[in-house]
């Protein structure tokens, strides 16, 4: 029988397995950021333990820092002696770390593709779920708390019980005007916040393929918002362009090398996969959410279902969340006022998102009511951005770019959304209070928080703009 | 570090009847800032516990009197979103040992166990089951014996098992961790590393 690409790459990793337990799976590629290291640095310490393979591990810090004046000492008190406890945490054993005004600063999720040191077939993890972003190239990614941290530090293996396989394959060429954003909100939709659970999903189909390597990291990304342990998508030469001459790629010989076997990481004809689910990429519409998952979502030119619609069990938690939101079931989405618009991420805070926001508001102004965060992924996205006008742009039109981190993503540092604002987020999760103590977010793609921003209500960006949408 | 041993509870439990409880809910990310394991348990469900003035709201159960003890039930796909292990730390540190739902998000349900807290999956029925009897008696008892793998309503005498693999139950009831397991197959791992370059 044949091997799914999932397989291919799990199996070739397992360093040993237990009897009715777990797997030991050997890591090629640990990221770590401030938040969800310290704990696993003085776990090793205290059982008196090196760092196993510190060249395997990389480190930036990204959740806690200042999306302005990062050049000055970090205010928040805490947030600066957790950032510097990285720093010294790195320092000690021999990690590298791309510190904050370094050039390769940036969010986890980002720099990991942009400096090549994200490949085919690599198993990669980070104290983080949203490590799943690294599927797209066809490795098995996924994110780990503190305790594995620490594992992987100690002895670059995790134990992980082997998930099961879904395939999602999106098939059809993709409307105009959509992206890999609407597309992913449009999967959980139908999949629910839940329905992946115990999986690992791999995207395929044409309209997958289609996707740029940062549509992918998109669509990735969000695999986990529906529970699933992570999502991959099969390398093919979109991948491999994307890699090439990268940084920390292999180069020369070596790269034909690994080339070679990144050719054979696909599922095979006969791979049985565990569960399989089609969607036809012609339904695809701008999407948005209007609850507290990111499950409950729907076309912007949508309604919010009515209490009827919904199932009778998730009936209370539904109420509870449209209580939040301060929507009544059954209202349209379209017009709704909106205060904030953020723009960024490891969802969407790429370059090809900023150059989507920037192509859509050239000529145009900010709405008013509208306070805009543009926060870049990464120092490069950053760098990518003043040297290609955008910033210019977004200056032109209101709009002022801050600097690189998570940002009002999780809201860990000052950039919160206020108690009872709305805010139209292209990030990936609306819990309640995620961007800040009572904030309602409404995710969606980059274009449709642009042309929020400048209309200042849910608008769908295609009444506005023809001309310039992909 | 080991972690601490898990046999067999008997315990009151406190009542969540919410689905999809994210990880932000039980420990929202401002809080995520310590460098250390300990003192989590304060901010559990910070966001639902007090209200913007720091004031307990009093309908929320942990400030319910009524309700107390060692065992949280909680709606389905409970501890969704986020890998923060904080999560898990912040349940045990307040003082829960057993988290009982019919469905957990797996980060959290691995979390849990590296930490000494015992995920226990239960069918909806049962959860429902569960509910009603606290509904009933806010101080009716349950108990938990991992070694059995059953989880019974004391007064009705009403038993569900539930599954853990039996390492993971192995590595509860003696305090082990996986760490301690890795370390001991290091060779393993070198050599492994050696048949791949
Ligand atoms: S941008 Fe948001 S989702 Fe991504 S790593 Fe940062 S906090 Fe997590």
């Amino acid at each position: 029988m044949g091997k799914t690409l999932f397989d291919k790459i799990w199996d070739s990793h397992v360093v040993a397995t237990i009897e009715e337990g777990p797997s030991v799976l050997y890591i090629d590629r640990h990221l770590i950021h401030e938040v969800t290291s310290p704990q696993a640095f003085a776990g090793i310490e205290k059982r008196g333990v090196e760092v196993f393979r510190p060249q395997n591990t990389v480190a930036t810090p990204d959740h806690n820092v200042p999306t302005i004046d990062q050049h000055l000492s970090i205010k928040d008190e805490l947030s600066r002696f957790q950032v510097n406890k990285l720093t010294e945490n790195c320092e000690r054993h021999g990690v590298t770390l791309f510190g904050l005004n370094h050039p390769y600063q940036g969010i986890v999720h980002v720099i990991g593709p942009q400096l090549g040191l994200t490949r085919p077939g690599m198993t990669i993890v980070c104290g983080d779920s949203h490590t799943s972003t690294h599927g797209a190239f066809g490795s098995v990614a996924f994110g780990i708390g503190t305790s594995e941290v620490e594992m992987v530090l100690a002895t670059q293996c995790i134990m992980q019980p082997k998930p099961k396989k879904m395939r999602i394959s999106v098939e059809g060429e993709l409307p105009k005007g959509i992206s890999a954003k609407d597309v992913v909100l449009y999967i959980i939709s139908k999949v629910t916040a839940s329905g992946g659970t115990g999986y690992f999903v791999e995207f395929a189909g044409s309209a997958i393929r289609s996707l740029s390597m940062e549509g992918r990291m998109t669509v990735c990304n969000m695999s986990i918002e529906m529970g699933a342990r992570g999502g991959l998508i099969a390398p093919d030469q979109t991948t491999f362009d994307y890699v090439k001459g990268r940084e920390y790629a292999p180069k020369g010989a070596e790269w034909e090398k690994e080339l070679a076997k990144w050719k054979e990481l696909y599922s095979d004809e006969d791979a049985v996969f565990d569960k399989e689910i089609v969607f036809d990429a012609a339904d695809i519409e701008p999407m948005i959410t209007y609850g507290t998952n990111p499950g409950m979502g729907t076309k912007v030119k949508g309604r919010i279902p009515t209490l009827d619609e919904v199932p009778e069990k998730e009936r209370n938690s539904f109420t509870k969340s449209m209580k939040y939101m301060g929507f009544n079931p059954g209202d349209e989405l379209i017009g709704k006022p909106v205060d904030y618009v953020f723009v960024g991420s490891c969802t969407n805070g790429r370059i090809e998102d900023l150059r989507e926001v920037a192509k859509f508001v050239k000529g145009r102004k900010k709405a008013d009511n509208i306070t805009a965060w543009i926060v870049p992924g990464s120092k490069q996205v950053e760098q990518q951005a003043i040297e290609e006008g955008i910033v210019d742009i977004l200056e032109e039109a209101g709009f002022k770019l801050r600097q690189p981190g998570c940002s009002a993503c999780l809201a860990m540092n000052d950039d919160k959304i206020p108690s009872g604002k709305y805010a139209v987020s292209t990030s990936n999760r609306n819990f309640e209070g995620r961007q800040g103590p009572g904030s309602r977010t409404l995710l969606a793609s980059p274009v449709t928080a642009a042309a929020v921003a400048v209309t200042g209500t849910i608008v769908d960006p295609r009444e506005i703009s023809e001309l310039e949408l992909v | 570090m080991a972690i601490e041993k898990f046999t067999k509870i008997t315990s009151s439990a406190v009542p969540l009847p919410i689905e999809n409880v994210d990880t932000d809910q039980i420990i929202p990310a401002r809080f995520l800032k310590a460098t250390t394991r300990e003192g989590f348990g304060e901010n559990l469900f910070r966001d639902w516990r007090y209200d913007s003035n720091n004031k307990p709201v009093e309908d929320f159960v942990l400030n319910d009197p009524r309700y107390s003890g060692k065992i949280l039930v909680a709606g389905k796909n409970f501890g969704s979103g986020s890998s923060r292990e904080h999560a898990a730390w912040a349940v045990h540190d307040y003082g829960f040992k057993v988290v009982v739902s019919s469905f957990f998000a797996d980060i959290f349900r691995g979390n849990s166990l590296n930490n000494g807290l015992l995920p226990v999956l239960v069918t909806e029925e049962f959860l429902e089951e569960i509910f009603a009897e606290i509904e009933k008696d806010p101080k009716a008892e349950f108990e938990v014996d991992l070694k059995s793998q059953t989880f019974k309503i004391v007064s009705t005498g009403s038993t569900a098992s539930f599954e853990i693999n039996s390492y993971k139950k192995e590595c509860l009831l003696n305090g082990f961790d996986d760490i301690d397991y890795l370390l001991n197959i290091k060779d393993k791992i070198t050599a492994f590393e050696a048949s791949r370059a």
